[in-house]
């Protein structure tokens, strides 16, 4: 199992039923990788244009989870509608997965990068907010709906992205990707970073404040450009 | 030097010049010239520094040519691409030398998305004894004039004068990560992630397409460009490598669009070593001919291999850089470490290998004894004039004194642009913003 090389942990107390002393289960780790990496792939939307080799080898990377998901035949079972971890925990657990075991707090507001040799850019994490609910990467890179179900959970996101798979053949990332209509979305624009059209990505999250969801705006920039208008006519009033 | 029988032969008498520190700019290329007697860096800022090597004194032949500051500019700066809303960076990418054919010399440097030519001239002379004009340019009152003199040339203080000669704008939607000067003088090629394009040096407003690997439908996307080389001697060929780990050689006779490799190399892959990130760490960040031609080497996240041209099936050896790091992938996929892009270069006499790593710590592979080094590049371990000393990375077992654990090396100081000197043993080494030039005193002669 290729996550547990390197893997130090220790026997913490239990909590919640949950045991952090033991190694998380290859398909949690598993699981664990894809959401990171489906994360990766929407925080690649910056103000300059994101690296394609990178967003290329990720995409290749969640392509082979998911392939692999599909020969367990566990890919459609991953309705979560009964008592798997909620999102949140699923992100702690990817924390687990990449360090020595952190303690069974599962309440951790956000996958904070520890202070060390490894640290990376912790803006790229998303802010994990326990009320609100992360927001959901994936839903916006492979949904052509309206703004508004991007505000769902990510527990819904995943409802949704199965719901579709169910219906036709579970199978790999390119036919999640052909389901979309192409003159909403298209897979150039996300993975090139060029736009067309509606911008998926971090912005969205930004809905939650505005009065009403703005419509979809063209860069991201212009979105943040809506927001302070909004902040404008909020201050004035 | 006190060392002890672990010295390798390698770098046992390196000295170290001095470090140049370009203060808040990060390096992000090194090439030496043809000769070696210029070394250029360009940095994030789109701003290129060319150091110049001062010729050996008679009078203390101990002291080697050391390499100052020769010119500075700004070659390339920020744009806006208005269709896109996307900022294009200033960072240089490559600077590639051009063969000196008369008293200037010329490079090439490329962002993103444009690539220029800069012609450096120096100027040492300047006439002097006009007629119409005095010394500062202002035209002379014609009535004073009343004989006719010569102007002649003076002596004056070097001026080195630098000016974009070409700009080749507008070939590539991705971006360049590479670029190339054919041996045949006239004609070089610039990658970019799926395309590859060749110029005339002379002509800039089209370019040709040769290898063009993007999808119809971009959803099909599994597999970029990384890199790309001309073949030193034979102007038909070149390679190019890519984010799956395969190098295709490319002949230009065959056709106008190479699409079709005349060799695909590639290592089949090694099924115990399986893991979601054996695709990652396959990509080639890197390749390079060999001086002679007869080899390639290329850098993937943890190896550099050697290939030899005539053996596509598997690379003829294999050296591990910072094997320790393959159980900590995930934490590299999660920092995004796992997809920094080291270089790689060959010596003068293709008989040693060097490639960076991190901690700022780089690695010399010697071919013919198998010997390795591993060297650190900071100020706090070296001062000038004093000799490298190896650094070893302990993988837990029995630790030396002055080992690293492999939990305290920091991912952040990451050493990925070096060059060798063409003949010499001279290397460059960029560390983030600072630059190293490492002489070797005792052993100036090739193994």
């Amino acid at each position: 199992m290729m996550f547990a090389r390197g893997l130090k942990r220790k026997c913490d107390q239990e909590e919640g039923g949950e045991v952090f002393g033991s190694v998380p289960s290859y398909s949690l780790q598993r699981q664990s990788l894809l959401d990171m990496s489906l994360v990766k792939l929407q925080l690649c939307h910056m103000l300059v244009e994101p690296n394609l080799c990178r967003s290329v080898l990720i995409a290749n990377t969640v392509r082979q989870i998911q392939e692999e998901m599909s020969r367990d035949g566990v890919w459609n079972g991953m309705v979560p509608q009964n008592a798997e971890p909620a999102p949140l925990d699923r992100l702690v657990s990817t924390e687990i997965l990449c360090r020595t075991v952190r303690g069974p707090d599962g309440e951790h507001p956000a996958p904070e990068l520890e202070e060390g040799p490894l640290q990376g850019p912790a803006s790229e994490l998303p802010t994990v907010n326990s009320t609100h609910g992360p927001r959901n990467p994936q839903s916006s890179l492979w949904e052509m709906d309206s703004p508004q179900e991007n505000r769902g959970s990510f527990q819904k996101s995943l409802d949704q992205i199965f719901e579709t798979l169910e219906n036709k053949n579970p199978s790999s990332v390119e036919e999640l990707f052909s389901d979309v209509d192409n003159s909403y979305y298209d897979l150039d624009t996300v993975l090139t970073g060029m736009m067309s059209g509606t911008k998926p990505g971090i912005c969205n999250g930004l809905e939650g404040f505005a009065a009403a969801a703005p419509p979809p705006s063209s860069t991201c920039k212009s979105d943040l450009a809506d927001l302070d208008h909004v902040v404008e006519i909020l201050v004035e009033t | 030097m006190g060392e002890d029988t672990d010295t390798r032969k390698i770098n046992h008498s390196f000295l170290r010049d001095h470090s140049y520190v370009t203060e808040a700019d990060i390096i992000s290329t090194v090439e030496f010239n043809h000769t070696g007697e210029l070394l250029a860096t360009g940095d994030k800022g789109g701003r290129v520094v060319i150091f110049q090597r001062e010729p050996e004194s008679k009078n203390a032949p101990h002291i080697q040519g050391e390499y100052d500051v020769y010119s500075t500019f700004q070659s390339h700066e920020p744009e806006f691409d208005y269709l896109k809303s996307l900022e294009i960076e200033e960072k240089i990418n490559k600077i590639k030398w051009l063969p000196q054919q008369n008293a200037a010399h010329s490079l090439l440097s490329t962002n993103d998305k444009t690539i220029k030519l800069w012609k450096i001239t120096e100027r040492d002379k300047r006439p002097e004894g006009y007629n119409l004009k005095d010394e500062e340019g202002k035209l002379k009152d014609l009535s004073t004039v009343t004989s006719l003199q010569v102007p002649v040339l003076k002596p004056m203080d070097l001026m080195v004068e630098v000016s974009p000669r070409r700009i080749f704008a507008n070939g590539h939607t991705y971006h360049i990560n590479s670029i190339s000067v054919n041996s045949d003088c006239e004609t070089y090629m610039s990658a970019d992630d799926l395309r590859i394009n060749l110029w005339h040096l002379a002509i800039t407003d089209r370019s040709f397409n040769i290898v063009d690997i993007k999808p119809a439908n971009m959803e099909d996307l599994t597999e970029v460009i990384t890199a790309s080389e001309f073949h030193p001697h034979h102007c038909n060929l070149f390679v190019y490598s890519s984010s799956k780990g395969s190098l295709r050689l490319c002949d230009m006779r065959a056709a106008a669009l190479c699409d079709k490799h005349s060799k695909l190399f590639e290592e089949p892959e090694d099924p115990s070593n399986r893991s979601f990130f054996s695709e990652i760490i396959s990509s080639v960040s890197d390749v390079k001919f060999s001086h002679s031609g007869r080899y390639m080497l290329t850098r993937d996240y943890l190896t550099v291999k050697v290939w030899d041209l005539n053996m596509e099936a598997r690379p003829i050896e294999t050296y591990q850089v910072h094997d320790y790091l393959r159980s900590k992938l995930c934490s590299l996929y999660e920092s995004d470490c796992i997809f920094d892009k080291f270089e790689c270069s060959w010596n003068g006499s293709d008989s040693v290998i060097m490639t960076g790593a991190y901690n700022n710590f780089f690695r010399m592979f010697d071919r013919n004894t198998k010997r390795d080094v591993t060297l650190e590049a900071s100020r706090e371990s070296s001062k000038p004039r004093a000799v490298l000393k190896p650094r070893r990375v302990c993988v837990g077992g029995k630790r030396r004194r002055d080992d690293i654990s492999v939990d305290s090396l920091d991912f952040t100081k990451k050493i990925l642009h070096t060059a060798w000197h063409p003949a010499e043993n001279i290397i460059a080494i960029a560390a983030t913003n600072n630059l190293y030039i490492f002489q070797d005193k005792v052993n100036s002669d090739m193994h």
